[in-house]
This record gives C-alpha cells, sequence and structure tokens, in this order.
C-alpha cells in the first residue's frame, strides 16, 4: 500500500526560508536511507503559498485567488510517496525523520486509494466506461 | 496496536539486524533464531515500555546479549577453543557501546552478504525464495505459506531445512567475487523475478494477481540496487519489475478476469511506476556495456510503456529487441514471443513462420501459450477452425482457472466469426 506523506509549512517555510545546510544534509541522508529501503516511491519539496494558486469551484463558476495563503499550518510544504506494509510502516518510517523544520512541525500521513478501496463504488459499469474511454482513444489513434 | 508497530519495526529492522547478527555468529540459521528471540522479548517488553528510540540497536543489543549466554552455556560443555574465539569477538562488538557507530557500509556489506546466502545455489529455488522473504523481506512464515497458498507447515519446514543446508555446507558469509559473482548474482535476481512473477501471474489458484508479492519483489530489487548501484543488470530488472507493476490496474477485468497487454486501458497504467522503470533502465544502458536479458526485457516493457496507445507501439525495435534476447540468453519462450513481435511488425503470415517451427519443441508441449499465440495469428489469417483447436487446447494446459475462461472464450468467439 501506498501513503502520502506531507510535511507541513511554517512561517518559516512560507517565508521563503530555505533549509539550513545541516538540515539539507540530513534529510539527504534520510531520503537515501529511505531509497535504500525501497520504499521511497517519490518526494518533492513545494515553493511557498505565494507562488501559488487556488481555483474555487461553486456551482458551474470558477473564481482564481492567488497566494499566499493564510492558514499556514494547514499548507503543505513538501511531499514523500511511500510504498510500505501497513499504516504502522509508515509511522516507523516517519518518526526516523529528521524535523523538517527548524522549531516546531507536523509530518501527516495519508492512505493513497487503490482500484481495490473504492469497493462497490467502483462499480463494474464504472471500470467499464473507463475501459470503453480507453478503447476509443486507441480507436481514434489507429484512424 | 502495539503488536502492529512491533511488525513494522521488524519489517524495517529485522534484515540489518540479522545479517549484523550473522557476521558475528557466522551461521545465519542461528543468527536468524537469536534475533526472533529478540522479537519475542520486544514483545514481552514494548508493551509496556513503548518503542524505544532506536528499536534496530535494542534488537541487535538483546541478541547479541543471547547470542553471548549461549556460546557461554555450549564453552562449559564443550570448552572448545573455536567457541571461545567466537566469546571473544562478541564481547568485544557488545564492549563497542554507540552502535550508530557501526558505518552504514558495515551495515549494507552485511545485507549484501545474506542476499547472496539466502540466494545460496546450495538450496532448492523453493527454499532460496523462502529464505530471502523471510531475512531480507521481513515476512513471517505465515505471510510466506499465504502468498504461496502452501500450508504454514511446510514453509517452516522448508527454512528450518534450509538453514541446515547452508550450515552443514559451510557457506561463507561473504560476497562472491570474480568469475563466481556474475553466476551468484544471476541466481540472486532470478529468485526476485521469481518472487515477482508468483504475485504477478499467479502460476496457480483463482487470482491472477498477488499485488503484495509483486510489491515485495520490487522492494527487494530496490534494495539490491541500492547495494549493488554499479550492476546494470540489476536496474535492469528494477526496471522491468517497476514497467509490469505499473499495468497491474489494468491487468484484470473488473470480473478479476486477466486483459491482454494490447486491449488493456493504458489511462490505468501507473505513470510513476513507468518514469521509475524508464530511470532505472536508462541507469542500466548508462552503466555501458552490452545489456543483459533483464534489462533487455525492461527495453522491451519499455517501448509498450511509451506508446500512449497500443497503435503507437514501436513492433520493429520489439522485434530487434527479441533478436538480441533469443540470441543471449536463447529460449522456447522467448522464441515465441519473439514470433508475436515479428508478427506484429511484419505480419501474422511471417510470425506463424516462427511459431511453427516450435511446435515440435519438447519443452513447450503442456505450454499453453503456444497453442494461444499460435490461436492468436491462425485467426488473424482467418483460418478459424483450426485456431479454435488451439484455443481449446491451450485452455485444457492452463493452470490458472481465469485464464482458462479467457481462452474458452477466444475459443467460442473463434467460430462466431466463421459463420460471419
Amino acid at each position: 500500500m501506498r501513503f502520502m506523506v506531507m510535511v507541513k509549512a511554517t512561517k518559516e517555510s512560507e517565508a521563503g526560508v530555505l533549509p539550513s545546510e545541516q538540515l539539507l544534509a540530513d534529510m539527504g541522508r534520510y531520503n537515501e536511507e529511505l531509497a535504500k529501503a525501497g520504499v521511497m516511491l517519490a518526494g518533492e519539496g513545494l515553493h511557498p503559498s505565494s507562488k501559488g494558486a487556488r481555483v474555487k469551484f461553486s456551482g458551474a463558476r470558477r473564481t482564481v485567488v492567488d497566494g499566499p495563503f493564510a492558514e499556514t499550518k494547514e499548507l503543505v510544504a513538501g511531499f514523500w510517496i511511500l510504498q510500505v506494509k501497513s499504516k504502522e510502516e509508515a509511522i516507523e518510517w516517519v518518526k526516523r525523520c529528521p524535523n523538517p523544520m527548524e522549531g516546531e512541525s507536523e509530518i501527516e500521513i495519508r492512505q493513497i486509494f487503490e482500484a481495490e478501496d473504492f469497493g462497490p463504488a467502483f462499480t463494474p459499469e464504472l471500470r467499464e466506461q473507463e475501459a470503453q474511454i480507453g478503447a476509443q482513444m486507441a480507436k481514434n489513434a489507429s484512424r | 496496536m502495539i503488536d502492529r508497530t512491533i511488525e513494522a519495526v521488524w519489517k524495517i529492522e529485522s534484515p540489518r539486524v540479522i545479517a549484523g547478527l550473522t557476521r558475528m555468529v557466522h551461521d545465519v540459521g542461528l543468527a536468524e533464531d537469536l534475533a526472533q528471540d529478540a522479537l519475542v522479548a520486544a514483545l514481552e517488553q514494548w508493551p509496556q515500555s513503548g518503542v524505544p528510540d532506536n528499536p534496530g540497536a535494542w534488537l541487535t543489543a538483546i541478541a547479541k546479549r543471547r547470542a553471548i549466554d549461549l556460546f557461554r552455556r555450549n564453552e562449559r560443555l564443550q570448552r572448545k577453543s573455536e567457541l571461545l574465539g567466537r566469546d571473544f569477538e562478541l564481547q568485544q562488538e557488545v564492549a563497542q557501546p554507540d552502535l550508530d557507530a557501526i558505518a552504514d557500509d558495515q551495515i549494507g556489506d552485511d545485507l549484501l552478504r545474506l542476499v547472496f546466502i539466502a540466494c545460496h545455489p546450495v538450496l532448492s529455488t523453493d527454499a532460496r525464495v523462502a529464505l530471502t522473504l523471510r531475512l531480507l523481506g521481513g515476512l513471517a512464515t505465515e505471510e510466506i505459506a499465504r502468498a504461496f497458498l502452501v500450508p504454514e507447515a511446510t514453509i517452516a519446514q522448508r527454512i528450518v531445512r534450509a538453514k541446515r543446508t547452508l550450515a552443514e555446507a559451510h557457506v561463507p558469509f561473504e560476497v562472491p567475487s570474480g568469475s563466481d559473482l556474475a553466476a551468484r548474482l544471476s541466481s540472486v535476481l532470478q529468485v526476485i523475478y521469481l518472487i515477482f512473477n508468483e504475485g504477478y501471474s499467479a502460476t496457480a489458484g483463482d487470482d491472477w494477481l498477488r499485488p503484495a508479492l509483486c510489491e515485495d519483489a520490487l522492494r527487494l530489487g530496490r534494495i539490491l540496487a541500492g547495494l549493488m548501484p554499479n550492476e546494470p543488470e540489476v536496474h535492469g530488472l528494477v526496471a522491468l519489475m517497476e514497467i509490469q507493476a505499473s499495468r497491474t490496474r489494468s491487468r484484470v477485468d473488473a470480473a478479476g478476469d486477466p486483459v491482454l497487454l494490447l486491449d488493456q486501458n493504458r489511462t490505468l497504467w501507473d505513470q510513476l511506476l513507468i518514469r521509475r522503470g524508464l530511470a532505472a533502465l536508462a541507469r542500466a544502458e548508462q552503466l555501458g556495456g552490452a545489456l543483459g536479458p533483464y534489462a533487455l526485457q525492461a527495453a522491451i516493457a519499455a517501448c509498450h510503456a511509451r506508446a500512449r496507445m497500443a497503435a503507437d507501439t514501436d513492433w520493429g525495435r520489439i522485434a530487434a529487441l527479441y533478436d538480441a534476447l533469443a540470441e543471449l540468453a536463447p529460449s522456447p519462450v522467448v522464441e515465441l514471443n519473439r514470433a508475436m513481435a515479428v508478427a506484429m511488425a511484419f505480419g501474422p503470415a511471417a510470425g506463424l513462420e516462427l511459431v511453427d517451427a516450435l511446435t515440435s519443441e519438447p519443452s513447450l508441449k503442456s505450454y499453453h501459450l503456444l497453442p494461444s499465440v499460435r490461436g492468436d495469428l491462425l485467426a488473424r489469417l482467418g483460418r478459424m477452425d483450426e485456431a479454435r483447436s488451439e484455443f481449446t487446447r491451450a485452455a485444457s494446459l492452463t493452470r490458472n482457472a481465469r485464464e482458462r475462461k479467457l481462452l474458452l472464450e477466444r475459443a467460442a468467439a473463434s467460430s462466431g466469426s466463421q459463420v460471419l
């Protein structure tokens, strides 16, 4: 199973303060450990929300709001995708992570949906439809 | 809850703990027993004390203490100088206060030695698979038994016998060197790919896919790539598994029946795994030299992965890669796949010519894919009666229930088309 492991933003990360050399080195070592254990599928750091935007939906209307965004602690500053055996294993790996920020910080662990997790909601009809879209695309391509 | 945490810690730490212990006690069976003792101690103590900050070091320390007790007891009984020597080594190890001080290099070397012991040619293939999953994958006997659909007692016995065989053969705890390395590495790669394939296209039972085994094999492959970064074939195998695993979601339909590669919905292919696979293949190619059999198969899988639609597939390149593979690792099965690629690139008649040359091949006599492929080519040439009898024959040969159903459907469809 896979988990998205998200580092939450702080005032400093939102202000664009870059991690210290020491933290970068520690993080590099940690990433290497994850990769060597065969559990890390991907991982990236994110720019502050001032460089981002939001698209808000209301019925058929879309409104674009540029960053930065206020609720710092709810923002994501970076993430990993881990492939592990259980949530407990994901937790154990995250406990081994160096503190990603200088002071207080938080890392959130969320399981990624796999096709089989959808259960009855992902009905055969829905799957069929997806398959038909694929088949149609293939047909269009061969024209 | 705490048990699941301990299980997770064990999964992460046990390969390194067992590897380190094996270096100290020179016996992988004993090392594993000692590590199991430490696990039992953890299960007793951690629910009260909580998980220690460095659980790997904790487990190792407990196991070492058990080792010393054991050797002292044996020493009193036997007074063997050899054991005294070991006891001394152990005391020095234990005297080392900071376990983190053991260099990462050392741990990596020990892990790699453990890989080569678990896949040692003195063991049967079944034993190599079980021992690798147990020692390197951190799987419990019960998990291995469930994955391979055999009774737990069978796996337990297989592991006990394997450990005894290794001890009796005095298999050294080392990474093979020189001319030995290539052959021994190929055994390791074979074991990992066997595990992957058992998950990817289950040879028995009702399910065609057991994704957990694929994940175990991928993890082992990625670990090996970290331990042997300069071996192109290791990256080749990882690339092959990543790309094949990217198709997990599209390989079976809603009813659980297999979907053929060219009929799969490619929008369901996992692009993250494809990217990882292509990157691993690029590493294998960058390391230079002619591509080995796994890298060649990965290159073939990559051709499919790069084609956004089945119609975009570069069959000419795939046929050329199969030519290279047939030269490097000739086998009737490779030849059969080459025939398929040739048929796609140059027409069904050219493919059928190659397939027909294989019909007298004794090793393919009960291989269901031969009549299945032959039926496919015959159908495309409009020879429906022959196609139908080939699909029926293929259905009678496969051991997989779902695959049999698919083949029987194709047989029925062949008679249907004939009416048109």
